[in-house]
């Protein structure tokens, strides 16, 4: 499984590490899933030929030459390896925006007007990592080793937890007890079910954590949705108030409405199966049945998704 | 007539330095100053003169070394000849992050060799941070006929074939504490090397390892040894044989326990809850390996005097914590799993008035999906609670500027503040600002603090408050902070207590490095890793500096110009010699 590399926007290159990880259900070889990739890339842009039957939602992060992390000028791209990881280039020039590339499933939009000239790295754009998912990296830039693998061995494949080495800083002691005894957490499965409740993680691109909801509080997308834009649209706010974005002032709910179902965010979900597919294609019973996970994602990432739900519903039916 | 007329009346001249008889016979002097403990005391007294150098140097008898290539056993034999104990501490502290290199060095054995000459009578030796062989382990105890305490913490290179070897040859043992270590553990019988008449020990600590060991000899041992005070066992242990364990020592006054998941049964159930009520002199407990909490209310009885309680292994949920606490009304130092939640530390707040120490470590630190743990609030609730807390150790997901602002403003007295936003570079998650206020906030108020660990999203001006602020700061740990040089350069002009730096991931360079020139000697070390620091930079540095060493780790495919990881310490034994091939020297040209 090994990853092409990646066009990054600074015009570096960036070789993805091959990742092994357990949930990944992509491994089947001979579908193929080309077509239904999701690529890294502005909406319009070409990704590079993946080459490998293998398509794999896990799209590493390319290097994050991060605000004030990315120390060397020259850029060592450095990857991380990713379980499911996702980047944006966002030409850094009119967008005063600093991004803690380092961001796993917390990215941070710390708009530091004043310095953003300066941590931006010796290039006009910088690749971010914006990433909602679980199990995301947390890049370095500079570490050309990139991961280590996870020190728990146990039962947990390591290497889908990317890591910077050495990062929290745990003694490897502590690390490899607590791994192999894991505590006692209710929150190991992704969903929760029987008890009549069905909760489910949603994550947002940029936002700062994670949410959980339980789909059997909603009769249909409408509630879901507008439940979603209550809980996330403060984290939009945060994205979309005076720092960032100069053409947009404030938010409403039709701004967030917007963003959600416009050009902006899809609202995606992941399946039984570990597909990822966008939310309302199929009826709702179906989808809560089958719903594990749910992303709200940048729209630019979500190409090639609508069509293989369809197909998929009557593939199953 | 009182004495001190008297001298003046046999000095009538002041004649020169060398002739003038001294006020006290060097014996009463070494006497004297054989009292002082305190090595900040003793350095203080040997810089008075020549010859209160000379008895300080004689009377004493621990030395502790913070850095062990600062200086060479040769040199510390010859000034001090009867030392008695050591302490010696290895490799930079990241070492325990996997940021060193394996083969770093920091090997004990030239210590020993040395050692073996010169201190035959050596009786203590704690190692942090060093290499040490099962050879070692062999040559120390078949080599120090008087040696009797042995702790390591943070080692590696050493398997239990070397505690074998300690257990079977240092027939004066009084102390063994294996501490957090890269142990091969091949299992095997240590602990039954021990002779059976030996009855010495009087600290026992295998809490690390994770074989088992042979409990009919530790029962047997435990039973002889009337003096143990400190017995941590481990995991291995189970809650029945730890009961068989603690009905021969009533005295103990340090536990840790095994594991406490053994299905028991009520009678098993009521006399453990017998034992532990004989159990009154416990000041400390550790372990508690995989609790099955609801047998928690057995150890209730023995914590009545407890002031430090270790659970950082046990992952208790809030409630369990709570009700545990309250049997616990001492307790000064807590350590515990984030397991515990916001509720967990609300419950430190109310029910620990006299906590001066509080730990906090996550259960999952590398799993991002887990929204658990704690967070500012918990942080917040425990400084309204406890006013007296001074170091605190914190890892969270979240905070906020204005938690810690409230937080110092409770607990103006830290002493050790370690802030651990466990995402790198993340900002004040209500404000989306930068972390520096809350910092800010730390070094104004707490004017005593010595150690400071800073994370989250954080520019130059944190570094600015600290370097203007933090005027007693010894310690400083930086990662994935700052914007550009001038944030270094703002700590090494301003901290002027500083001693060691240490800085991964950040946009420090060259310019920054070198504005510490003068610095460096009054600090015991400096390291800089992932930073924007160049070899020039570092040769430069070498070259300025000739009592510095500088050595640069190289990774493997990083360019050339690069300095990865830089090593900065001062040494009075120039450049180290035992270097491997992936560290370069840059000193002594």
């Amino acid at each position: 499984m090994s990853m092409p590399l990646e066009h990054d926007y600074i015009g570096l290159s960036s070789e993805v590490p091959p990742m092994e990880n357990s949930d990944n259900k992509f491994t089947s070889v001979g579908l193929n899933l080309k077509a239904t990739e999701l690529r890294l890339g502005l909406p319009g842009s070409e990704s590079p030929d993946r080459g490998n039957g293998n398509s794999q939602l896990s799209i590493g992060a390319p290097n994050n030459s991060n605000n004030s992390n990315s120390c060397n000028n020259n850029n060592k791209s450095f990857v991380s390896g990713a379980k499911r990881g996702f980047s944006v280039a966002i030409h850094g020039g009119s967008v005063n925006w600093v991004f803690s590339g380092s961001a796993g499933s917390e990215p941070d939009f710390s708009p530091i007007a004043a310095n953003a000239g300066k941590v931006i790295t010796g290039s006009d754009s910088v690749t971010v990592n914006i990433d909602g998912l679980p199990q995301s990296p947390k890049p370095v830039a500079q570490e050309k080793k990139n991961q280590v693998p996870a020190v728990n061995g146990h039962g947990v494949a390591p290497a889908s937890k990317a890591q910077v080495v050495g990062w929290p800083p745990i003694r490897s002691f502590r690390k490899n007890t607590m791994a192999s005894h894991p505590p006692k957490n209710d929150d190991d499965a992704e969903a929760k079910l029987g008890s009549g409740c069905l909760y489910i993680k949603v994550s947002m691109d940029g936002a700062p954590y994670l949410r959980k909801v339980d789909l059997k509080t909603y009769g249909s997308y409408t509630e879901l949705s507008s439940a979603l834009e209550k809980m996330f649209s403060c984290f939009t706010i945060g994205q979309c108030g005076s720092h960032g974005v100069p053409s947009r002032d404030g938010l409403s709910e039709s701004r967030l409405m917007d963003l959600l179902h416009g050009s902006e965010y899809v609202l995606t979900y992941e399946d039984k199966d570990g597909d990822w597919m966008l939310v309302g294609d199929v009826p709702w019973k179906m989808f809560t049945d089958s719903c594990r996970r749910l992303r709200i994602m940048n729209s630019s990432e979500a190409i090639g998704l609508a069509p293989r739900a369809m197909e998929k519903c009557k593939s199953r039916n | 007539m009182d004495p001190y007329s008297k001298r003046k009346k046999e000095l009538p001249e002041r004649p020169p330095e060398s002739t003038r008889p001294s006020p006290f016979p060097d014996e009463v002097l070494e006497l004297v100053l054989g009292l002082l403990k305190s090595n900040k005391d003793r350095s203080s007294v040997s810089l008075v003169c020549k010859d209160w150098y000379n008895a300080e140097s004689w009377s004493r008898t621990h030395v502790f070394i913070g850095n062990c290539y600062s200086v060479s056993p040769e040199i510390v034999a010859r000034r001090f000849p009867k030392i008695r104990s050591v302490t010696l501490k290895g490799k930079p502290r990241f070492s325990d992050f996997n940021l060193v290199p394996r083969n770093w060095g920091a090997d004990i054995q030239s210590w020993l060799v040395v050692f073996a000459s010169k201190y035959p009578f050596l009786e203590e030796l704690r190692l942090k941070r060093m290499t040490v062989t099962d050879e070692s382990l062999e040559f120390l105890a078949l080599n120090f006929p008087n040696f009797k305490a042995l702790s390591l913490l943070s080692c590696d290179g050493f398997s239990t074939d070397g505690l074998a070897a300690i257990a079977t040859h240092c027939k004066n043992l009084t102390e063994l504490d294996i501490q957090e270590n890269g142990i091969d553990d091949k299992s095997g019988n240590w602990l039954g090397c021990l002779p059976e008449n030996f009855s010495s020990l009087e600290v026992l600590n295998f809490a690390n390892l994770n074989s088992d060991v042979n409990f009919d000899a530790l029962e047997r041992l435990v039973s002889r040894c009337k003096s143990l005070k400190v017995l941590k066992v481990n995991k291995n242990i189970s809650l029945e044989q730890l009961q068989r364990l603690l009905v021969c020592t009533p005295q103990l006054t340090e536990l840790g326990t095994g594991s406490i998941s053994q299905e028991l049964t009520e009678r098993q159930y009521t006399e453990l809850e017998n034992t532990f009520k004989h159990c009154k002199n416990l000041d400390t407990l550790s372990g508690l390996w995989e609790v099955m909490t609801p047998y928690l209310p057995v150890l209730y009885p023995a914590c009545t005097n407890l002031t430090f309680l270790n659970l950082s292994y046990a992952a208790l949920q809030g409630l369990e914590l709570a009700n545990l606490l309250r049997h616990c009304p001492q307790l000064r130092r807590l350590w515990v799993l984030d397991t515990v939640e916001d509720k967990g530390l609300e419950a430190v707040g109310s029910n620990c008035p006299l906590l001066e120490e509080l730990r906090v470590f996550p259960a999952d630190p590398f799993d991002e999906e887990i929204v658990h743990g704690v967070t500012e609030a918990g942080f917040v609730a425990v400084s309204y609670g406890c006013r007296r807390l001074h170091y605190v150790l914190y890892f969270c997901r979240q905070m906020t500027n204005a938690a810690v602002a409230t937080i110092v403003q409770n607990c103006p007295n830290f002493t050790h503040f370690r802030l651990c936003i466990m995402n790198p570079g993340q900002p004040d998650y209500m404000t989306n600002e930068p972390m520096d206020e809350a910092f800010g906030a730390v070094v104004k108020t707490c004017s005593k603090l010595q150690r400071l660990s800073v994370s989250g999203l954080l520019t130059d001006l944190t570094f600015e408050y600290v370097g203007r602020y933090a005027k007693n700061l010894e310690t400083l740990s930086v990662a994935f902070a700052g914007t550009s040089d001038w944030g270094m350069q703002c700590v090494l002009g301003g901290c002027t207590k500083l001693r060691k730096l240490e800085i991964r991931d950040c946009p420090f360079g060259n310019a920054a490095l070198l504005s510490g020139l003068e610095k460096y000697e009054s600090m015991r070390s400096l390291w800089m890793s992932s930073c924007n620091v160049t070899m020039n930079g570092c040769r430069l540095l070498a070259r300025e500096m000739p009592r510095l060493n500088v050595e640069v780790m190289k990774e493997e495919g990083s360019d050339d110009s690069q300095a990865d990881k830089v090593y900065v310490y001062r040494s009075v034994a120039g450049p180290r010699r035992d270097a491997p091939p992936s560290v370069l020297t840059l000193s002594g040209i």
